[in-house]
């Protein structure tokens, strides 16, 4: 049968997911294979080494750089105090007594008898990894981190802002096509993954994270407003470290657009469940895509939650990813192998879909669909 | 040439890029060099494959089918070539793994460091950052950078022979002090090159030797008013080889396979327009456009620059496209209102889904107005770079007074290029060649007279590097099937109210309609050329406009035919401007396109 292949969003009721948690720096595992976690369980630890500061040592004593390692007064590596004098010296004759003080807490790395700079090493900063979700650790990757495997329903966003956080799911919209419209947002959104539909403003965003909600999810938002959110236009699609109090994940994109029966249904389904949520996205090579995992209460046969590329099938569902009929879901009813001429001018291969809401057909570049998968 | 070298008779040249291996097959056809066919398959580097020359093998295998000829002896290259099969030499580049990624450094950013800088570029680098004594950032703010970017080499340079050693130390402390780790694997050290200042080296060993793979070779600027970026060059090359490219999975196998070094693409593409530009004493601008970045060479005074511009490109960093240049700026080149608010979100869903392509030609006319601005953005950084040395005190004439001419001045002269050569998606498969002209039309503003052509199929890559084994089947294959020669565009410079009179053209070729045209102030106009073959172009601009033979004076030159013809462009230079109202703006953006006829219908 003929087929395309196309990259598609996961969306499913059950699959066996595993993270990987590491450090940024060796550092301690602090749990051990088979240990259950809760999405909040550290499960390592390391310290990062401290920020370096630089004192010009020659410039302060007044004093040739090739003198500095003499006029120390602290050994290297001593630890030293922020205003504790490190080195000194005399000037001008051995009139003028200087020193030269610690800008912070920190040890004494090196001097340089060259450049007359005393290099100064802050304490060092500590570094927890949380386990993200609710699981048990299947492999310890010593001194380095863990991998979590949890059974969990498991829907990728196409965009989000925000780190990693977690909470219970609170639907608040009555249908996938309706706006999160901000009387909705009570205080009952503390600490929850709230669950919008079509939409949410960025008056509506705010609101939600003034009442402490840990997560956002919705089909669309306009980039007018996530400029506002960010403060600037966001070029590249790299996010999960800005600080905006709150996690955003868009299941379909920019825009007023419905949300996917089936991501709505999936989500409903686990209303009051808790949540993991990641609105980390990465657009490059090695893409990365925003998430939101409900970990499921008894295990079961699950389906492995790898994201391949899958093929499309005449039957397939899938939903339209550009103008003019961007966000329609529709069915592939032909694959025909030859290059047609769109109306830009250009070749490319395409495939005949029938809308689901209207029955209407259309043709529609291979490029420019998404396989919605199960 | 050498006898070794004559006897070759067949190439095969691949290019493993970040998405796709390339492969070409080149054959001696009489006494020329010519494309025969061209394969490619997805690059293997990444997971479950991690093993480059799975995808060099499956874009041969197709070349193979192609050309009905048998290149592959199971996993091996069958050379020399016997008989019908095997091909006697192999070259590739590769930019795979994201490119060759750098920091450099020097003393004061505008001199040393941007010395250091057109070295890794011109080597086909993306430099992340530049650290400098005197870059506004404190020491812990530059150890900390150097600590975040994992690098894949760092170049330092600082200070001319002679000259001052102690804040070259400096720097090397900075980087010594941080440590930094090199970005594929812990296993090897960062790989640093020094050159900078002789007389600070052999502190600069002792600094760095114990803590990173350093190699010192002679200083890029030996003096205030000389750069040397020949050896910092031939040194970036050789451990993008030796350590980045040796540690990318696969590499040490597709490295035995070739005894030609393999290059970071964008130098090789480098290499190739540099030679053209010396073979036909041209100004050459080449421009690769892109999903991610844009790279632009140019070849000025016999002077070869490359930048590259990391965040402009047309799928992956066409949000930052509209970041940098505000929405506004694309708007303009837009020939219908389009609302604010939709265009944003159709950008960023682009951005999201950055394979999607345009099925309406509203679609594609918002695609190419962004391609404008990012080819403007791009050539508008190539400019500040490409310059002559800042720091050197020059004596100035009272004409270099007047032409404001000084040190640092950019070598971009755009009424001295000569030849503009366009590559990348947007440009290559435009539905018509007309619009990939009327881009570099709009986008690079070429004065007087500009041959336009674009890389039908980006071979630069392969042939850049054949170009350093053999170079005359490397520009023959070039010249014949990788441009497609659009035909010119010419612009004079000055101004005057639309409609007034600006310029008459005459064409005469053998066995082609003679065309004599007056055409107006303000306005494009197409006119025929012959496809093959060379035309006479007399151009007769009116008192005040100058075409680059003065004010007022003929231009008469030979011009190459093309696919699309001439474009005559009346629209005023220094400055360009676009009519200032939304109504009028359209009205002329539409009877542009209708001149040109660059869509099917009005749009």
């Amino acid at each position: 049968m003929a087929h395309a292949y196309t990259p598609g969003l996961r969306v499913t009721d059950r699959a066996v997911v595993r993270r990987e948690r590491r450090l940024p720096l060796r550092g301690t595992v602090l749990v051990a294979p088979g240990d259950a976690v809760a999405a909040d369980t550290v499960v390592a630890r390391t310290e990062l080494p401290g920020n370096v500061q630089t004192v010009n040592v020659a410039a302060r004593l007044s004093i040739d750089p090739a003198a500095v390692p003499e006029a120390l007064v602290r050994p290297i590596g001593s630890r030293v105090a922020a205003g504790e004098v490190v080195a000194s010296g005399r000037s001008l004759f051995g009139l003028l007594s200087q020193k030269a003080v610690a800008p912070a807490d920190g040890v004494i790395e090196s001097v340089s008898g060259v450049t007359g700079q005393l290099i100064l090493r802050e304490a060092p900063l500590p570094v927890e990894v949380h386990a993200y979700v609710r699981g048990r650790v299947v492999e310890v990757l010593p001194e380095e981190g863990v991998v979590i495997e949890s059974d969990a329903a498991f829907v990728q966003g196409i965009f989000g802002v925000g780190g990693e956080t977690h909470g219970a799911i609170a639907v608040r919209v009555q249908g996938p096509d309706q706006e999160l419209r901000a009387d909705r947002i009570d205080a009952s959104c503390h600490g929850r993954v709230v669950i919008g539909g079509a939409y949410v403003s960025y008056e509506t965003l705010m609101r939600a994270r003034d009442a402490g909600a840990a997560a956002v999810v919705v089909a669309g938002f306009d980039d007018r407003d996530l400029r506002r959110l960010l403060g600037k236009d966001l070029g590249v699609a790299i996010t999960g470290s800005e600080d905006v109090g709150i996690t955003l994940v868009l299941t379909e994109g920019f825009g007023r657009i419905a949300m996917a029966e089936r991501t709505w249904k999936l989500l409903t389904g686990h209303e009051g469940d808790p949540a993991s949520v990641s609105g980390a996205t990465q657009i490059r090579a090695g893409v990365m895509r925003p998430e939101i995992l409900v970990p499921l209460a008894s295990a079961g046969a699950a389906a492995s939650a790898t994201n391949a590329a899958s093929g499309v099938e005449i039957g397939s569902l899938l939903r339209v990813i550009r103008q003019p009929w961007f966000g329609r879901i529709a069915t592939v009813v032909e694959l025909p192998p030859e290059l047609r001429e769109l109306e830009s001018g250009s070749l490319a291969r395409v495939m005949v879909v029938e809308f689901s809401d209207d029955g209407s057909r259309a043709v529609v570049p291979r490029a420019n669909i998404e396989r919605i998968e199960s | 040439m050498d006898t070794a070298l004559e006897s070759i008779r067949s190439i095969l040249a691949t290019d493993c890029g970040s998405t796709t291996t390339k492969a070409i097959l080149i054959e001696k056809r009489g006494e020329e060099f010519r494309l025969l066919v061209r394969g490619e398959a997805p690059t293997t580097v990444e997971a479950p494959f991690e093993d480059v020359t799975r995808g060099v093998l499956n874009a041969v295998r197709e070349v193979e089918e192609l050309a009905g000829r048998r290149i592959l002896d199971g996993e091996r290259i069958l050379t020399p070539q016997r008989g019908t099969e095997g091909v006697d030499l192999y070259v590739s580049t590769s930019s795979a793994g994201g490119g060759l990624q750098m920091m450099v450094s020097g003393l004061v950013l505008q001199m040393t460091g941007e010395s250091a800088q057109r070295a890794a570029l011109g080597a086909g680098a993306i430099v992340m950052d530049v650290i400098a004594l005197n870059d506004g950032r404190r020491p812990h703010e530059k150890i900390r950078r150097l600590r975040q970017l994992r690098p894949d080499m760092i170049l330092l340079s600082g200070g001319t022979d002679g000259g001052d050693t102690k804040r070259v130390v400096e720097i090397a402390e900075v980087l010594a002090a941080a440590d930094p780790k090199a970005r594929l694997g812990a296993g090897y050290e960062l790989p640093v090159i020094y050159a900078g200042n002789r007389d600070a080296a052999p502190m600069v060993r002792q600094t760095l030797e114990s803590r990173t793979a350093l190699t010192v070779v002679p200083n890029l600027r030996p003096a205030l008013e000389r750069e040397n970026l020949a050896p910092a060059r031939d040194a970036i090359h050789e451990l993008f080889m030796e350590h980045v490219m040796a540690h990318a999975p696969g590499y040490k196998k597709l490295m035995s396979w070739t005894p030609v070094p393999i290059m970071p693409t964008p130098g090789a593409v480098g290499l190739i327009i540099e030679k053209v530009a010396r073979r036909d004493r041209l100004s050459v601008v080449g421009v690769d456009i892109g999903g991610a970045t844009t790279d632009v060479f140019s070849v000025f005074q016999g002077v070869f620059n490359r930048t590259v511009s990391a965040n402009l490109g047309m799928s992956y960093s066409v949000s930052n496209v509209m970041a940098e240049a505000g929405i506004e700026n694309i708007l303009r080149w837009v020939p219908f209102e389009v609302d604010e608010v939709e265009l944003r979100n159709r950008i960023k869903n682009k951005m999201i889904r950055p394979t999607t392509i345009p099925q309406t030609l509203e679609d594609l006319v918002i695609e190419q107005a962004i391609a404008r601005e990012a080819l403007r953005l791009a050539f508008e950084q190539h400019r500040m770079l490409a310059t002559t040395l800042k720091g050197v005190q020059t004596e100035r004439t009272i004409s270099d007074i007047m032409a404001q001419s000084q040190s640092g001045a950019t070598l971009v002269n755009l009424l001295d290029l000569g030849l503009l050569v366009g590559s990348g998606g947007v440009l290559s498969h435009a539905p018509r060649r007309v619009q990939a002209a009327a881009m570099m039309v709009d986008a690079f503003l070429p004065e007087g007279l500009t041959h336009l052509a674009v890389d039908s199929i980006f071979m630069a890559p392969q042939l850049g590097v054949l170009s350093t084994v053999h170079e005359p089947a490397a520009t023959q294959v070039f010249e014949r099937d990788c441009l497609i020669r659009l035909g010119s565009a010419l612009a004079p410079i000055g101004h005057a109210r639309p409609g007034a009179p600006c310029l008459t053209v005459e064409i005469t070729a053998p066995g082609f309609q003679p065309v004599d045209r007056r055409v107006p102030f303000g306005e494009l106009a197409l006119l025929p050329l012959p496809d093959a073959g060379d035309a006479r172009v007399v151009a007769a601009p009116e008192r005040g406009f100058d075409l680059g033979a003065g004010k007022g004076k003929n231009l008469e030159a030979r011009v190459p035919g093309g696919v699309v013809g001439l474009i005559v462009d009346t629209r005023g230079r220094r400055p360009f401007t676009l009519p200032a109202t939304a109504p009028e703006r359209i009205a002329a953006l539409r009877a542009w396109n209708r001149a040109l006829q660059a869509y099917p219908r009005e749009v």
